[in-house]
């Protein structure tokens, strides 16, 4: 909530900006919270609730909408996202022990989608138009498929080590 | 001459006659179409389906939004029909909690009821139902997400009616919950505790608090009086659960009962509210004394807690309008704990209400008296049935029984604050210079009775006109607090949170809004019948002031809100 409050104040401008380039009409809601993630990379509360107060609408509803959408994120994203396909054809090789074995990894779980260190944010996507490389994954803008288990561990080293040299 | 149009139900025509759905056509022949999400005073949700009917080419529509027209043909109740029925059920029933015997609703749960109405005998899909999820950090609402069946009444009731916003739907899908923003705890969200929503939710998803159990405990100890206050709107609704009429006086009764139940001393809270006029009057007049700039004016009331709650957390600004006068609650409260500061026993103090904000105010830091409260208990008027059943009173034999004296002489100005312009109408009888019977039937024609959301009136005091308005529901409220920010002047505006007053309080059993006018005009019954109508004319006046409240009436019956904390 700190974090938040501090960030909203030094981003106060982007989110009057959005509004105003909207102006204030409630109905550009989605449009608005988009620009919004964009801006921020996600959806602060601090901001939600400015953009309810601004909208003359309850925050109630920009919450509603928020988690409407699996595209708006409520919480600050990690450094690399790892998205993991768990489309048809990525689920029936077995999709789900790769994401297990990023949970074990990274401390994460259903619910925690965010590593302490701040570097990695894990996914779940369905597909996302790669069967034949299945069970395939994104990190950031990479591709990586055939996944293995063995290959999983590779991959969150490979990163780690990218993260202290950078 | 005006041509009539029919439909036919269940091949019997039924006229048109200007209903805005299929539901209402339906309810006028008799029949009584089952729904969760449907309530005339919100809008139409069609979401539970449970109105489905069946055209004359088979095609299944919601009757609560279907539109008729002359010449249609439907069936309410077919074979087809029935099946649907029963599915939606046991889909609704699939991932909910069966343990109706230890439920809060139990017997006074529309799920419960359409179950056994068609004949739900098994369930045929996997049960799913989690364990509870509760959110007990309100004083006022207990919210149990396991058991809500996402009718949405709640939603609209907060929205639509009361405008508050305080919940709404949240995530998609089968994660699709009612939530407060952020998921915040009720207590922390811009909930006022009207219980509004309770009164509209159809299971056990939202039930009002209740502290009947600690009561029964104080009760049973000797070394204890108990002493307790009755409030207008009470008496009036709550003797159609025992079999008497809608609106029908029980005040008699509960007195009778509350003494076999074991209270010390019952008072009557019209007594408080006596007080309230003549605080508040005097509050009125001074301002208009001393005033001349009128930057002091709107004079909004403060009887209701909810009202208070919502102005501090959506119009802190305006809190220096809002009477510096206590509910008549906690005028009472003060004066009894004085009256019976010396008694060697421990004295607790309990309020019988048709309100659930109340008992947030109760635990207000305001009204602590060296950290204890003046109100030790707010109980509802349901949570007193409850006493009463459990007690196992046959409430219907009671002999009526006079209140205890002195706390229980009151007016008819008292009584009457338990409808929405009751309170306006005993401070005009107060500030009145006529004082002839004549005065007291004009004050009463002047529009500040019935039903109305936003009624108004202009009336004149000395040579001064008095613009007031009297405003129930808290959307109506919001609705006439941003004409006055838009330039518009009122000199007195009395707000109550729940739609129709006090009558129809989220305390009281549960009436649809076309019913709560039975229980107004209980009251002003019962105004006729007191000897006293106007507050001065109470005999307890006069040795309260010169007495107990001598050189202390600011400290006992005025309170300043420290702002708008939330509940904590």
């Amino acid at each position: 909530m700190q974090k938040n409050t501090q960030e909203f104040k030094t981003n106060f401008e982007t989110v009057c900006a959005i509004l105003e380039k909207h102006e204030f009409n409630p109905h550009m809601l989605v449009p608005i919270l988009q620009e919004v993630q964009a801006a921020y990379s996600y959806l602060p509360e601090d901001v939600m609730n400015y953009v309810a107060n601004a909208l003359k609408i309850t925050p109630g509803t920009v919450f509603g909408v928020a988690t409407f959408y699996s595209h708006f994120a409520l919480e600050s994203k990690g450094k690399y996202i790892i998205r993991v396909c768990n489309g048809t054809a990525c689920h029936v090789r077995k999709a789900v022990e790769i994401i297990k074995v990023f949970q074990t990894e990274l401390g994460l779980d259903d619910k925690k989608h965010t590593s302490d260190d701040n570097l990695f944010t894990l996914e779940e996507v369905a597909c996302i138009g790669a069967c034949g490389l299945a069970p395939v994954i994104t990190i950031n803008d990479d591709v990586y498929g055939a996944m293995t288990k063995e290959k999983t561990i590779e991959l969150i080293n490979k990163y780690k080590e990218e993260a202290v040299n950078a | 001459m005006e041509t009539k149009e029919f439909m036919i139900i269940d091949g019997i025509p039924v006229e048109i006659e200007g209903e805005k759905n299929l539901l209402q056509m339906i309810r006028k022949a008799g029949i009584e179409l089952p729904t969760f999400c449907y309530h005339s005073e919100l809008s139409i949700y069609g979401a539970c389906r449970m109105c489905i009917i069946e055209d004359s080419k088979g095609n299944l529509d919601a009757a609560c939004s279907a539109q008729p027209w002359p010449g249609m043909e439907i069936r309410t109740n077919t074979q087809r029909l029935r099946k649907y029925r029963k599915m939606i059920l046991e889909l609704l029933l699939s991932n909910h909690c069966r343990d109706c015997t230890i439920c809060e609703r139990n017997g006074n749960c529309k799920l419960q009821d359409l179950a056994k109405r068609f004949n739900v005998d098994a369930v045929r899909f996997p049960n799913t139902a989690t364990e509870p999820v509760r959110d007990t950090s309100s004083h006022c609402i207990t919210k149990d997400q396991s058991k809500c069946i996402l009718c949405g009444d709640c939603v609209r009731m907060c929205d639509e009616v009361q405008k508050v916003g305080a919940i709404d739907f949240a995530w998609r899908g089968s994660n699709m919950t009612i939530s407060t923003a952020f998921d915040e705890p009720l207590a922390e969200s811009n909930c006022v505790g009207c219980g509004q929503c309770a009164a509209v939710c159809p299971t056990g998803a939202l039930v009002i608090k209740k502290d009947t159990e600690q009561l029964w405990k104080e009760l049973d100890d000797e070394n204890v009086k108990v002493t307790v206050q009755i409030a207008p709107a009470v008496r009036v609704a709550l003797g159609k659960q025992f079999g008497f009429a809608e609106g029908e006086n029980a005040m008699g009764k509960i007195v009778a009962a509350l003494r076999r139940l074991g209270f010390d001393e019952i008072f009557d809270t019209s007594t408080g509210a006596d007080l309230t006029v003549l605080e508040e009057a005097k509050e009125l007049l001074d301002r208009l004394e001393s005033d001349a700039a009128n930057s002091g004016f709107p004079l909004f009331t403060s009887c209701c807690p909810a009202w208070v709650t919502y102005c501090e957390k959506n119009y802190p600004e305006l809190m220096p309008h809002v009477s510096t006068c206590r509910s008549p609650m906690q005028m009472l409260a003060s004066v009894v704990k004085e009256r019976f500061a010396s008694s060697t026993r421990k004295v607790i103090h309990v309020a019988i209400m048709p309100c659930t904000a109340k008992k947030y105010e109760c635990k207000r830091k305001e009204f602590e008296v060296d950290g204890v409260p003046r109100v030790d208990y707010v109980i509802t008027t349901q949570g007193l049935i409850q006493m009463i059943r459990e007690s196992g009173l046959v409430f219907e034999e009671l002999e009526p029984e006079a209140v205890d004296s002195p706390f229980g002489i009151r007016t008819g100005a008292g009584v009457i604050f338990g409808v929405s312009g009751g309170v306006t109408e005993a401070v005009l009888r107060r500030i009145s210079s006529d004082k002839s019977a004549i005065g007291l039937h004009t004050i009463a024609l002047q529009g500040v009775r019935g039903m109305k959301g936003v009624k108004e009136a202009k009336v004149k005091v000395g040579d001064r006109e008095l613009r007031i308005a009297v405003v129930s529901g808290l959307g109506n409220v919001r609705d006439l607090i941003e004409r006055i920010k838009a330039g518009e002047q009122f000199d007195f505006v009395e707000c109550m949170a729940c739609p129709g007053g006090c009558v129809s309080g989220a305390g009281q059993p549960y009436v649809p809004e076309s019913e709560v006018d039975a229980r107004g005009k209980g009251l002003y019954a019962a105004d006729k019948m007191c000897s006293f109508k106007r507050s001065e004319e109470n005999p307890l006046a006069m040795p309260l002031y010169n007495g107990l409240l001598k050189g202390r009436v600011h400290e006992l019956l005025h309170v300043h809100y420290s702002g708008s904390e939330k509940e904590e």
